[in-house]
């Protein structure tokens, strides 16, 4: 209803200041202004999908996190597995799927969960799970745009990577280092430091520093918030440049509700006081909140689709081309796809059809055999 | 000063039947008709220890980041950790376990105590940590080895120096689910060599409840697990200390948090950290536990810590030791060290053995 409102008076709007100079500037509206809006409506009925994926080690507080991200409770029934389960126990990938709506707009959230990450003794290439599942999403989704039917896409591509940085230490670890460079041109991803309630703000600016140094000093490429545009105004210029200041994020998450300061807020209750989530001053949760959610939801996607999809997508047409050319094929345009075959019956249709004529080419000859021995 | 006081204790005293000509009697305390002074030898003990002075050596092993430093400056309330003394330094991850000591001399009330910190760098850093907890084994055994040496020495010191381990702290990140492999791989290859005393490192990322759950399932990890952590049950001298102890074994680990920053606190000074929704007191036993594990460590098991380590864990190594080493003493094992202290003389040391 919002959309048809805005959409009459951004056409008043256009109109209006023709009505003081003379009408006949009228003809030169063509009324494409009118556009974002028809998108804006289509797009609501269609509903929105987003994927997120967390990693980290155990105990970081991914899964409150997510709870106090999307106001929901995805976790009821966890079980936590003691250390002697974990201990042969590789990395899994976990799906939860969850429909959100929110005014009339429809998301459908999946959040990939990555459980056993970094919690074994020996963690060498922890993350081979995690980069081959986001491999898998982007091979299925270049088999179904290369394929027949393509109205129906799923896209299951995950769209950002949540990672978790421990607050204990004094900066990346290793296996911090290794995770962000396996995945940094596969996935958006946004470093945050965890639990961020064991440190002083002091203690918060440093590890800040230090680890924006450090993923300078390695060459990782995390996700980096677009440039705002000119002719935005000076708010969220300025906005913006904090938001951008403040990566790594600090993030707290709670899953209870506590009464502070005559309110009942989202926070930890601690002898010494309390923690509010969503208050700025502790947190960067608010802001890690809007831009995942409020501003920069679609850009994430837009960077999914635009730029590690497309180099993924580069480097297997490569890599197909590369290999006709060693069988010493004819070189074709276009690569030679297995078209994906999503109806099984049709397939062995097709072989019981093969089968067929070919016993009837074996009879046929047969019977010439027969025929050429009669007549002999 | 003669105090006119009986002796209440009885004073029971074994008949040694083997050694002949030789009596002893039962002596009851009520039968002595005046005072003898027996008890000035608790005096006599206090003012020889306060000259000798007191060996403390402690092992700090965890994570790096949490927060082992800090703690072990504000146990003893002065800079005693690597990293107040050594100049210029980086915090950088290192590829394997290096042991570092360091020593300090602290005095309290006419008391001197050796202080030892062994900090060990590198532990559960790397992306692989098999194997991590071998060059800590080797340390304590070389310790138990060298006072070994000296104690089947010939000419050997009247006090030995005593670089034993005698408590390990391993601290635990504060996650709130349960013990990791790596802790209980170590803990239970060093939980027999050495008192191990967890402690839950940073608790101040947990409320009350989380840490009282996080505790109970680290308990029934330990104990799933077959480790032993100090206070061990087996020891518990008599049903006084049992309670006590056990009183300590509900309550391990203990969730510490260190600071040496010192903030003002209804007009006192207090060591607490401060963040922008409260201040955390150190010894405020209602935050955090840091008073319970300095009880524990110097004011009541100090010394308990001390005996465990040279009769139980060092005996057990000692033991192991001689048998592994020849039967053959004397020609073998024993004229090896013979040859090392200097002296080339056979000496039939059975007794020592």
């Amino acid at each position: 209803m919002d959309a048809i409102m805005l959409q009459e008076k951004l056409v008043e709007r256009l109109l209006c200041p023709r009505v003081r100079t003379a009408r006949q500037k009228e003809k030169q509206y063509v009324g494409f202004a009118t556009l974002p809006n028809q998108v804006h409506r289509k797009s609501v009925k269609k509903g929105f999908d987003f994927t997120l994926m967390v990693a980290g080690e155990s105990g970081m507080g991914k899964s409150t996190l997510v709870n106090s991200l999307f106001l929901t409770d995805l976790y009821k029934d966890r079980k936590l597995l003691n250390a002697e389960e974990r201990i042969n126990q590789t990395v899994e990938i976990i799906k939860h799927t969850v429909d959100i709506e929110e005014k009339g707009v429809k998301l459908k959230l999946t959040i990939v969960d990555t459980p056993g990450f970094g919690d074994a003794v020996n963690n060498n290439e922890c993350w081979k799970p995690i980069t081959d599942y986001i491999d898998q999403q982007f091979e299925q989704y270049f088999r179904d745009e290369s394929g027949l039917n393509r109205k129906n896409i799923q896209d299951n591509r995950v769209h950002c990577c949540l990672y978790f940085i421990p607050p204990f230490g004094h900066g990346l670890r290793p296996v911090d280092v290794e995770f962000m460079k396996a995945l940094h041109e596969k996935v958006n991803i946004i470093p945050l430091i965890a639990k961020a309630d064991c440190l002083t703000p002091n203690e918060i600016k440093k590890l800040k520093d230090r680890i924006r140094d450090e993923i300078e000093k390695f060459g990782i490429k995390v996700y980096q918030f677009p440039e705002c545009d000119s002719d935005e105004d000076e708010e969220f210029k300025q906005l913006d440049k904090e938001l951008k200041e403040c990566t790594p994020f600090a993030v707290i998450g709670s899953n209870t509700v506590v009464e502070a300061r005559g309110q009942r807020v989202r926070g930890r209750l601690y002898p010494w006081g309390i923690v509010e989530v969503e208050n700025q001053s502790h947190c960067d949760f608010v802001k890690l909140r809007n831009m995942l959610i409020r501003s920069h939801m679609h850009d994430l996607k837009d960077v999914t689709c635009d730029v590690h999809y497309e180099n993924y997508r580069a480097q297997c047409i490569q890599e197909m081309t590369s290999k006709l050319a060693q069988d010493n094929r004819m070189e074709s345009p276009i690569p030679i796809l297995p078209i994906s075959t999503p109806d099984v019956e049709t397939e062995k249709l097709i072989k019981m059809k093969d089968e067929e004529l070919k016993r009837m080419q074996e009879m046929l000859n047969k019977m010439q055999q027969q025929m050429h021995d009669k007549e002999q | 000063m003669k105090k006119e006081i009986e002796l209440e204790a009885e004073v029971k005293v074994e008949i040694c039947q083997s050694v002949q000509d030789l009596q002893m009697s039962f002596i009851r305390g009520s039968d002595l008709f005046g005072y003898v002074g027996i008890e000035a030898v608790l005096d006599q003990m206090r003012s020889k220890m306060m000259k000798a002075g007191v060996e403390f050596n402690i092992m700090v092993v965890g994570q790096s980041g949490l927060g082992k430093s800090t703690l072990v400056n504000t146990l003893f309330k002065s800079k005693v950790s690597r990293k107040s003394c050594t100049p210029n330094y980086e915090e950088t991850i290192s590829k394997t376990v290096k042991l570092h000591s360091v020593s300090h001399v602290i005095e309290e009330k006419g008391v001197k105590m050796k202080l030892t910190v062994t900090d060990t760098p590198g532990f559960g850093d790397n992306i692989n940590n098999e194997n991590c907890w071998e060059p800590i084994v080797k340390y304590i055994n070389e310790q138990y080895e060298k006072y070994l040496i000296e104690e089947l020495n010939v000419n050997r010191k009247r006090r030995i120096p005593d670089s034993r381990v005698h408590s390990c702290i391993y601290f635990l990140p504060a996650t709130g689910h349960r013990l990791r492999p790596i802790d209980i791989e170590f803990m239970k290859r060093l939980g027999n060599i050495v008192s191990i005393v967890p402690v839950i490192a940073k608790a101040d990322t947990l409320t009350i409840e989380e840490r009282l759950e996080f505790k109970e399932r680290i308990r029934q990890d330990l104990t799933t697990n077959g480790i032993c952590v100090y206070p061990l049950k087996e020891y518990d001298e008599d049903p006084e200390e049992r309670i006590l102890n056990n009183r300590i074994r509900d309550n391990i680990p203990f969730a510490v948090v260190g600071t040496d920053k010192e903030h003002q606190v209804n007009g006192n000074k207090v060591l607490g950290r401060k963040t922008k929704w409260g201040i955390i007191e150190v010894e405020n036993v209602a935050h955090c536990e840091f008073v319970n594990l300095r009880d524990l460590l110097i004011r009541s098991h100090l010394q308990d810590l001390k005996d465990v380590t040279h009769n139980i864990h060092y005996e057990t190594y000692r033991v192991q030791r001689l048998n592994q080493s020849n039967v053959n003493f004397s020609e073998l094992g024993l004229s090896t060290w013979l040859l090392e202290n200097g002296s080339g003389e056979k000496y039939e040391s059975e007794s020592h053995l």
